[in-house]
């Protein structure tokens, strides 16, 4: 259905490798179309992580060509990057959340990054707080949190600034079931206007709460994808 | 419009001081303030010293027999008067010298008459000194003074105004010594606070923020610390070489007087602590891109 559109990311014959080991990631090459929502799964340590660091611009590939929003990810200089990491939105799987900054100002951040004015992001940011169910948590820092609760800091931050393309890296380890949909739903959400999603998890009853997904699948650096089964 | 990130980072120590960078930052100013504005009045001392001195000279007649003495002070005034390179012209009177020579010799007295003092004569010229000046006027006073010893004022004191030139340039490397120090410490204070803030610097990196405003968030209180410290310093060192050129005021020298501080003077001395400021900055934006630059 979304054939024929420009890809949003491309790979072509990627591989990561750290320092001077074996290679980690290999012969990368695949594309992911804008609207379309992504699960990547694969065992503990199959380079889950690694992946979506390339896919957020956290990292550079050892080798092959990264292409994001059309632009050759590689040559563009230093300068080019941070405009093209304000359309990602990232839930790092450490959460990341900044500790000396309250909840509120957490996530906050990504709106005040692309400079937005703080009359308008006041309400944006309690309407997302709300919706993670941490409304009343806004004042808080995410030491005094449950693992839970700072995840769902770590996805309102994420999510905040309607990002094009949402990275997410087991954002839903540390919450209960019920809650987990809940995310999920979230997620569906924000594909729905427009997001791809990318969501990097071990949880096989949450793959199938999305039936439009792709499933992504990485053994030892090696990376499959399957189609959506609907 | 919203132009800045509005964002606090950890401080590296003592949250409600600030840590140390402050204080030390106030101690180095103060240090430099006093030495540059020492070594200014060091300066301008020397400078007017030497201007008044090349326009004078001393006779001494070193004649001990006393009504010799006397005749020969008379001849060597009146050969002085003769010549219109001469504006002003004055013989120390013996009260004024035996005044002056008391501390060394003790009291000459009446009854110490018999230790021969020089007769001075004190000249100002209305041109400035030559060489060949001197040496002519030399001739012209050893013809009707053959004991007359002449000498140009500043002959006697050169050496001592090659030693206030010294000190000038000591006080000179002891300030830029002082600023390198500053520096490192401004240096420290930076790197232990990017130390305590790599988390910070790293997530707004990666939310895309840009270099300058990841720069401008360790900016910020680097740079108020630096200007604290530097406000301090100046108003400490100031005053304090305030006060001390009251106490040098007070000894109403024209020697003294002549190393008072101008107006530019003052203007390089607050400028110390600006330069302060503005090497809190630079150190602080060089050790943030370095951080930035090994993430990528
Ligand atoms: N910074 C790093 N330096 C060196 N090796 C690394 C680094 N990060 C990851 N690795 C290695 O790369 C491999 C893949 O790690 P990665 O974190 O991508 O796996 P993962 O699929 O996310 O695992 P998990 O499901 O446990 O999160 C592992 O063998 C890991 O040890
Ligand atoms: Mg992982």
């Amino acid at each position: 259905m979304n054939a024929g559109r420009d890809p949003i990311v491309r790979f072509d014959n990627v591989g990561l490798r750290y320092g001077t080991d074996r290679e980690v990631l290999s012969d990368l090459n695949f594309a992911l179309l804008p609207d379309s929502f992504y699960f990547l799964t694969g065992p503990s340590g199959a380079g889950k992580t690694s992946l979506l660091r390339l896919l957020y611009l956290a990292q550079k590939p050892s080798r092959g060509i990264i292409s994001m929003f059309g632009e050759n990810a590689g040559l563009l200089p230093r300068k080019a990057l941070p405009p093209l990491r304000r359309r990602i939105g990232v839930v790092f799987q450490d959460f990341r959340l900044i500790d000396h900054l309250s909840v509120f100002d957490n996530v906050a951040l990504p709106l005040r990054i692309g400079r937005i004015a703080e009359e308008e992001l006041r309400e944006s940011v309690s309407d997302m707080l709300d919706w993670v169910g941490l409304g009343h948590r806004a004042e808080a820092h995410p030491a005094v949190l449950s693992g839970g609760e700072q995840q769902r800091v770590a996805i309102a931050r994420a999510v905040i600034a309607r990002p094009e393309v949402l990275v997410a890296d087991e954002p839903t380890g540390n919450v209960d079931p019920a809650m987990g949909r809940k995310l999920i739903r979230l997620f569906e959400a924000l594909n729905r206007l427009g997001t791809t999603v990318v969501v990097a998890t071990h949880d096989r009853t949450l793959q199938k709460e999305v039936s439009v997904a792709h499933m992504m699948k990485l053994d030892r650096g090696r990376l499959t994808i399957a189609e959506p089964a609907a | 419009m919203n132009g800045r990130l509005k964002l606090r980072i950890r401080r590296a120590s003592n949250k409600r001081l600030g840590g140390p960078m402050p204080w030390v930052v106030a101690i180095m100013v103060a240090l430099m303030v006093m030495i540059a504005s020492a070594g200014m009045a060091l300066s301008n001392l020397a400078r007017t010293s030497e201007a008044d001195l090349s326009g004078s000279l001393t006779v001494q007649i070193m004649e001990a027999a006393e009504y010799l003495r006397d005749r020969e002070a008379a001849a060597a005034m009146s050969v002085l008067e003769e010549r219109d390179d001469i504006a002003q012209l004055r013989r120390v009177s013996d009260r004024e010298l035996r005044d002056m020579l008391e501390p060394w010799l003790g009291d000459l007295g009446e009854g110490g008459a018999n230790v021969p003092i020089p007769a001075l004569i004190d000249a100002r010229l209305a041109v400035p000194l030559s060489e060949a000046r001197l040496a002519q006027i030399r001739q012209s006073v050893i013809e009707a003074a053959p004991s007359a010893r002449v000498e140009a004022q500043s002959t006697w004191l050169a050496p001592v105004l090659r030693a206030v030139s010294a000190l000038q340039y000591y006080a000179l490397g002891l300030v830029a010594l002082l600023g390198v120090t500053t520096a490192a410490a401004v240096w420290l204070a930076a790197r232990s606070a990017m130390a305590a803030n790599r988390d910070t610097i790293e997530v707004v990196h990666l939310l895309g923020g840009t270099d300058d405003q990841v720069v401008r968030l360790f900016q910020k209180p680097v740079v108020r610390d630096a200007a604290l410290g530097g406000a301090v310093g100046f108003i400490l060192g100031g005053g304090l070489t305030l006060l001390m050129a009251r106490q040098f005021a007070a000894l109403d020298s024209g020697l003294v007087a002549s190393g008072r501080l101008g107006v530019a003077d003052w203007a390089v001395i607050a400028s110390i602590p600006l330069a302060a400021v503005a090497l809190a900055a630079l150190t602080a934006r060089i050790s943030v891109m370095s951080v930035l630059r090994g993430i990528r």
